[in-house]
């Protein structure tokens, strides 16, 4: 089967899928402009590293299972990685700057634990 | 040496290698199977010591309520970016003394804390065990506290006990 082949309501439920990710994955990147200090926006594009990310994972695999008659399985493994390595970064992130506001005595600057 | 020092990587490996050439073929089986068995003695040279599973049930509830809050924070701090900035919100750090020493458990916290929006992890201490974290949302820092041990510590320290 093609994408073109495909039955009206597997269409339907891969794009809402896929668009709810990418709404989250949006309203992820409008929270790094809305959201004040450092420590708010790096909460923000943890929505598309997750449910952004797991909503379209969801769709693709929906699409190639259906496309290829078989279960595809092999785009949860983009999850596994990202979930796995987002922390990595997070944690740098934060580090880095929890050390600078402490060493320029700036008001926001997280408590000395 | 043991055959398989790191069965859950051995295991994980192989079923990566299966996935990445499904249809399952006898040549991509024979594969795998070589993937899973070489590859973890990599992790000799890093001495990692070897991850014991004690409680696999508690690790497939964990992951439901995980799953629960990983929809639910996403869908509160999507509410929190869209909303009207009304400064009825505070923000701020929780201090957070944690039990659990296990390094593959932190981590498997640090993974859990990261994949709910709405919490950051800024740094642990690993003399003290105190975990400092920056909430998006927090009514009620003691509240917070709460909701980490009991909800992620204390079936993790289940787990790998």
């Amino acid at each position: 089967m093609t994408g073109a082949g495909l039955p009206v309501w597997a269409a339907l439920l891969v794009v809402g899928l896929a668009l709810t990710g990418a709404a989250f994955s949006l309203t992820g990147a409008i929270g790094l402009i809305r959201l004040r200090t450092f420590y708010e926006r790096v909460h923000a594009p943890t929505l598309g590293a997750t449910l952004g990310m797991a909503l379209i994972l969801c769709s693709s695999v929906l699409l190639l299972s259906l496309i290829e008659g078989r279960l595809v399985l092999r785009d949860l493994l983009i999850g596994v990685f990202l979930t796995v390595t987002t922390p990595v970064t997070l944690l740098l992130l934060a580090r880095a700057a929890a050390h600078r506001d402490r060493h320029e005595g700036r008001p926001g600057a997280p408590p000395k634990s | 040496m043991r055959l398989l020092p790191h069965p859950w990587l051995s295991a994980g490996l192989a079923l990566a290698w299966l996935l990445l050439n499904a249809p399952v073929t006898p040549g991509s089986l024979l594969l795998a199977l070589a993937v899973g068995l070489t590859v973890p003695a990599v992790m000799n040279a890093l001495q990692a010591r070897p991850v014991r599973v004690k409680a696999p049930g508690a690790l497939l509830r964990l992951a439901g309520i995980v799953l629960v809050d990983m929809v639910r924070s996403n869908i509160d701090v999507a509410r929190i970016i869209l909303g009207r900035q009304t400064g009825a919100r505070r923000t701020g750090f929780v201090a957070i003394p944690l039990d659990l020493r296990e390094p593959f458990a932190l981590s498997l916290l640090s993974i859990i804390l990261t994949a709910t929006p709405g919490t950051l992890w800024v740094q642990y201490d690993s003399d003290t065990g105190r975990l400092l974290l920056h909430v998006l949302d927090f009514p009620d820092g003691e509240a917070w506290i709460r909701r980490v041990k009991d909800r992620y510590e204390r079936p993790l320290m289940e787990i790998f006990a």
